[in-house]
C-alpha cells in the first residue's frame, strides 16, 4: 500500500495536507497523531468512505480509487472500526454474516467462524447472542467478520480502548499472527506503549501533515508524543503528601440504574480521604455512569449510602451537593456535562450558579458569569474564539478542559470525574491530569474514573475497579502490577475467561 | 447536488432576516396561488396587508388587529414558556374556554352586584381557572407519565362540551326567552372589560399580553428559572446534571400557560364576545401554537408575530367577503408562513452547498 500526497480539505480545516506514507504486507504500521491530525480522515479515505480532493493511492502495485467501503472491501480492504456496528439482538452468526458481501449459508458460516476462531486464537461461539458478549468478545466478531473476507490490509481504529489487559494480550497474538500471513495491519492508537510493543513503523499526523516517521521499538514514548504535539511537554508531576481526614464516604450503596440499559450498584463501599486521588478502573458499562449520578444526585440513594463530611446526602439534589463543595463532572461534554447549543458563559452558569454566586435571588449575574467563564478559558487554555461561542463548536479536548476547568475553580472539597481525558490530546490531558494532581496537593479528595489505565497508574494513590456494578478492594496503586489490575477488573468473571483463552 | 452542511455557529444573520424572508417568499407563493384562482394576486396581497391598516374602512378593521392579537399573544407567551423546555401544551383552548367560564361564572353569580372588585375578582378566577384545566395534563404526567400532549388536546373537547353545557344550562340568560347563552357582559357594567381608548381596540386582555411579553422576556433572560426552562428544552441530561427538577418545571410551565390561556378566555368573554355562547370559543388556543413558533419562541417574536397573524385573520377575511376568495385558501396562506419560516429557519443552522454528484 502506497499513499501519495492525499490531500482532504473539510469547510474550515484542511484535514489532510499532502500526506505520503507507505505500508509493507507483513508489518504493523502505526498512525499516531492527537484528537484531530487527521488520522480519521486518511483512513476513511483508504476505506473509501471519503473520497480525497487530490492525491493517488497504490494498493498491491495497482492504482486504488475506493467509490466506496463496498469496493474497497473487494479489494481486501478491511476495517475494524473503534465504535461496534453490531446489533445486540441477534447471534454472531447473523451478526457476522450481515456485514459479508456474499454470506454463504449460515451452517457453513458457522463453521467457518469456528475455523477462524480456532485459527488465530480468537475465542467465540457462533450461535451466542451478541447482547451477552463482553466489549473484548463483541471486538472479535468484528476482528473475525474482517478477517472471512481475506483482507490484504486490515484497519483498525482504537482497538484496545475497551479491552481488559489480559484482551489486549489476546488481540496481539492475533495481530502477530496475522502479519506472519502477510497482512498488513494500519493501527491507530493513542497507547504510545502499546505501539512500541506492537507495531513495527509508525507515521506521525499533525495537523493533517506527516511530519516524520520513526520504528516504535527505537524510540521512547515521550519523543514519540513531542512528534505528535510538536513541541516538549510537562510529564504530570505528582508531590507527596499526606492524605487527611475522610471528606466522602459511600456505604453499602445500592441502587438500580436510572435507564434501562445499565448497570445496576452493588453494595458500594468506599471512602476518600482529603488530598486523596481515588481512582476507579474497569471497562465501560460496569456501572461508571450510575456511580457518577449517585454522587451528583442525578440519582437519589439510600440517605445513608452517601456521606459528605458527616453528613448522610443520599437524597440531596444535585444544586444542594454542590453548595457543600461536592462537584462532579461527567464523562460525556456534549449533553450532559455541557449544553450543546448554549454558549460557554450559559454553560458556566451551569454549575458555577451556586459555588460562584452567579444569581441573586434568582435573578442572574451575567456579567459575573462571563467573567468566571473567562478565567476558566484562561486558566485552562480553552482554546475558542470568546466567552459566546457554542459549546458545540469546541473541539473535544478543549470542550473537557473548559468542563473540568469549571468545576476545579469552584474549589471543591471533592470532586468526581469521570473519563476526565478522554478523547483528549496529549498535551491537553497531561495538562487536565496535572490540574488533578495540584488539587488534590491543595487537600482536595479526587474520585477519577477513567478506562485509561496508564492514567490511573500515573495519578492515583489508591485504585479499585468496577465490574458489573461492584467495587473490588481498594489497593495501593504502587503495590498492583497490570496483571492484577487486570483481574480486579476483570472480577471473577474475567478469572473465569483468562481461563479460557489460557 | 445541493447539500446541507450545518454550521459551527448558529448564524446570527439568518436568524434575524427569516421572518422577513419568510413573510416575502409566502407572499410570493401565495401570489401565485391566488392568480391560479383567478384573482388578481397583487390586489389579495393589498388587500390582506394593506386593507385593515390603511385602506377604506381602516377605521373599523384597525381596532380589530388589536381585540385579535391580544388573546393570541397572550396564550402564545405562555406556551412558548413550555414549548422552551420540551413541555407541550396543545390544550390551551381548553383552558380558554374554562377561564371564560369561571369569570364569566363569578361575574353571572354576583349578578347585578355593582362594586369595582368584581372585575379583578372574574381575572382571578379566569386565570385559577385556566391553570387549574392544566394542572390536570400537569400532575398525570408527573404522576404517572402520561402524554401531556394527548391529555391536555382531549381535555380541549371536554371543556367545548362543558361550554355547551353551560350555555344552555346553568348560564342561560333567565330573561333570554328561553335562547341558548347568558346574559351579556357587554351590558352589565361592573364585569364588562370596556375598550380603554374608544377605537383603538385596546382592552385589558392588551394590556395583560403587553406585560406578558415583558415578564416572559426577563424571565428567560435574566431570571434562573427561565435559564433552565431553556436548559431543560435543549439538554435534558445537562439539566438533571445542573440541578433542574423537570417535574417542578413541568407543573410551573403547564401552570403559567394555562393560567395566560385561563386570562385570555376571560377577557374575551367579558369583553369583544360578551356572552358564554356554545359557539364562544374560535381556535385562539390553537392558532397561539403557531404564534408562537412564528415568533420563534422569543416574546418580543411573539407580540410581532401576534400583530401579523391577526393582520392576516382580519385582511384574510376582508378577501373572502370582497374578492371571493375561498376561506380554505386563506388558511393555506397562512400554513404557508408557518412553513416557509420553518424552512427559512434552517438556513441559521445550516448552510447550503453546491457539491458535484459523487460516483456511486
Amino acid at each position: 500500500m502506497a499513499i501519495s500526497n492525499l490531500t482532504k480539505t473539510y469547510p474550515g480545516v484542511v484535514a489532510n495536507d499532502s500526506v505520503s506514507m507507505e505500508l509493507r504486507a507483513g508489518e504493523v504500521h502505526a498512525l499516531l497523531g492527537e484528537n484531530g491530525a487527521g488520522k480519521s480522515t486518511l483512513v476513511k479515505m483508504i476505506y473509501g468512505l471519503v473520497k480525497p480532493d487530490s492525491g493517488s493511492m497504490k494498493f498491491q502495485g495497482q492504482s486504488f480509487t475506493p467509490a466506496n467501503p463496498h469496493t474497497a472491501r473487494q479489494a481486501g480492504v478491511a476495517m475494524v472500526f473503534q465504535h461496534f456496528s453490531l446489533f445486540d439482538a441477534m447471534s454472531v452468526a447473523e451478526n457476522i454474516a450481515l456485514g459479508m458481501e456474499n454470506p454463504p449459508p449460515m451452517r457453513d458460516l458457522s463453521d467457518q467462524i469456528k475455523a477462524v476462531s480456532e485459527t488465530y486464537g480468537l475465542p467465540l461461539q457462533p450461535d451466542h447472542i451478541v447482547g451477552d458478549l463482553s466489549a473484548g468478545e463483541r471486538q472479535r466478531v468484528e476482528i473475525i467478520r474482517c478477517l472471512l473476507q481475506d483482507p490484504k490490509l486490515l484497519i483498525m481504529d482504537e482497538p484496545t480502548s475497551v479491552l481488559t489487559p489480559q484482551e489486549v494480550g489476546v488481540l496481539f497474538e492475533t495481530l502477530r499472527k496475522l502479519t506472519a500471513q502477510g497482512v498488513g495491519i494500519l493501527y491507530i492508537s493513542h497507547k504510545l506503549d502499546e505501539i512500541r510493543e506492537l507495531c513495527q513503523h509508525a507515521t506521525v499526523l499533525r495537523r493533517g501533515q506527516n511530519v516524520g516517521s520513526c520504528v516504535p521499538s527505537e524510540t521512547s514514548a515521550r519523543e514519540m508524543a513531542e512528534m505528535m504535539v510538536g513541541s516538549s511537554f510537562q510529564t504530570p508531576e505528582r508531590s507527596r503528601h499526606a492524605l487527611g481526614d475522610v471528606v466522602l464516604k459511600i456505604d453499602k450503596l445500592s441502587a438500580p440504574s436510572p435507564n434501562e440499559f445499565g448497570t445496576p450498584l452493588r453494595e458500594i463501599s468506599l471512602e476518600l480521604h482529603a488530598g486523596e486521588i481515588l481512582g476507579i478502573g474497569g471497562v465501560a458499562g460496569n456501572g461508571q455512569d450510575e456511580l457518577l449520578a449517585a454522587l451528583s444526585g442525578e440519582m437519589r440513594t439510600v440517605a445513608d449510602a452517601v456521606v459528605f463530611e458527616g453528613e448522610v446526602i443520599g437524597r440531596l439534589a444535585p444544586a444542594a451537593r454542590r453548595k457543600m463543595g461536592l462537584l462532579t463532572a461527567p464523562e460525556e461534554r456534549l449533553g450532559h456535562a455541557a449544553a450543546p447549543d448554549m454558549s460557554l458563559t450559559e454553560n458556566a452558569l451551569l454549575t458555577g450558579a451556586e459555588r460562584e454566586n452567579l444569581t441573586s435571588r434568582g435573578f442572574l449575574k451575567w456579567g459575573a458569569a462571563q467573567k468566571f467563564a473567562q478565567s476558566v478559558i484562561e486558566s485552562f487554555d480553552v482554546r475558542t474564539p470568546g466567552t459566546e461561542t457554542a459549546a458545540r463548536a469546541l473541539s473535544g479536548g478543549n470542550l473537557q478542559k473548559f468542563v473540568i476547568g469549571r468545576e476545579v475553580l469552584q474549589r471543591p472539597k471533592v470532586l468526581v470525574v469521570n473519563q476526565p481525558t478522554w478523547g483528549v490530546d496529549a498535551a491537553a490531558a497531561a495538562a487536565i491530569r496535572q490540574a488533578l494532581l495540584d488539587l488534590a496537593t491543595e487537600g482536595v479528595a479526587i474520585l477519577c474514573i477513567s478506562q485509561d489505565l496508564d492514567e490511573l497508574i500515573e495519578i492515583s494513590d489508591h485504585f479499585a475497579a468496577l465490574n458489573e456494578g461492584r467495587l473490588s478492594d481498594i489497593r495501593e496503586t504502587e503495590s498492583l502490577n497490570m496483571e492484577q489490575i487486570g483481574l480486579m477488573m476483570g472480577g471473577a468473571h474475567g478469572m473465569e475467561v483468562a481461563h479460557v483463552e489460557a | 447536488m445541493l447539500r446541507l452542511e450545518k454550521r459551527a455557529q448558529p448564524s446570527k444573520q439568518w436568524a434575524a432576516l427569516a421572518p422577513v424572508l419568510a413573510v416575502l417568499i409566502t407572499m410570493v407563493v401565495g401570489g401565485g396561488l391566488f392568480a391560479l384562482l383567478g384573482k388578481n394576486p397583487f390586489e389579495v396581497i393589498r388587500t390582506i396587508f394593506w386593507d385593515p391598516l390603511f385602506g377604506e374602512f381602516a377605521f373599523y378593521y384597525r381596532p380589530q388587529l388589536l381585540i385579535k392579537a391580544g388573546p393570541l399573544i397572550l396564550i402564545a407567551i405562555g406556551l412558548s414558556l413550555g414549548f422552551r423546555a420540551g413541555i407541550w401544551n396543545i390544550g390551551a383552548e381548553g383552558q380558554y374556554i374554562i377561564g371564560a367560564l369561571c369569570g364569566a361564572g363569578v361575574a353571572l353569580t354576583f349578578y347585578p352586584l355593582d362594586a369595582w372588585f368584581l372585575f379583578p375578582m372574574m381575572i382571578l378566577a379566569g386565570a385559577l381557572g385556566g391553570w387549574a384545566w392544566a394542572m390536570i395534563p400537569a400532575l398525570l404526567k408527573v404522576r404517572f407519565g402520561t402524554n401531556e400532549i394527548l391529555v391536555s388536546l382531549m381535555l380541549v373537547y371536554v371543556a367545548e362540551k362543558l361550554l355547551a353545557a353551560m350555555a344552555l344550562g346553568p348560564m342561560r340568560n333567565p330573561e333570554g326567552h328561553g335562547f341558548p347563552g347568558s346574559r351579556n357582559l357587554q351590558q352589565y357594567e361592573s364585569a364588562h372589560n370596556a375598550e380603554l381608548f374608544t377605537g383603538s381596540g385596546l382592552h385589558w386582555g392588551g394590556i395583560t399580553a403587553l406585560l406578558a411579553v415583558i415578564c416572559a422576556y426577563i424571565l428567560l433572560n435574566r431570571h434562573i428559572l427561565g435559564f433552565n426552562i431553556r436548559l431543560l428544552g435543549q439538554a435534558p441530561r445537562a439539566a438533571r446534571f445542573a440541578g433542574v427538577n423537570p417535574n417542578r418545571l413541568t407543573v410551573f410551565c403547564l401552570g403559567i400557560s394555562g393560567a395566560l390561556a385561563g386570562l385570555a378566555g376571560m377577557y374575551e368573554i367579558s369583553g369583544p364576545s360578551g356572552q358564554v355562547s356554545i359557539d364562544f370559543n374560535v381556535g385562539y388556543g390553537f392558532t397561539a401554537i403557531i404564534v408562537a413558533f412564528l415568533g420563534r419562541l422569543h416574546p418580543v417574536g411573539i407580540l410581532l408575530a401576534g400583530l401579523l397573524m391577526a393582520l392576516t385573520y382580519i385582511g384574510g377575511e376582508i378577501a373572502q367577503s370582497n374578492m371571493n376568495l375561498p376561506a380554505a385558501a386563506i388558511q393555506m396562506f397562512q400554513g404557508m408562513m408557518l412553513f416557509f419560516l420553518l424552512a427559512v429557519d434552517l438556513m441559521a443552522n445550516y448552510r447550503l452547498r453546491l457539491t458535484r454528484a459523487e460516483v456511486s
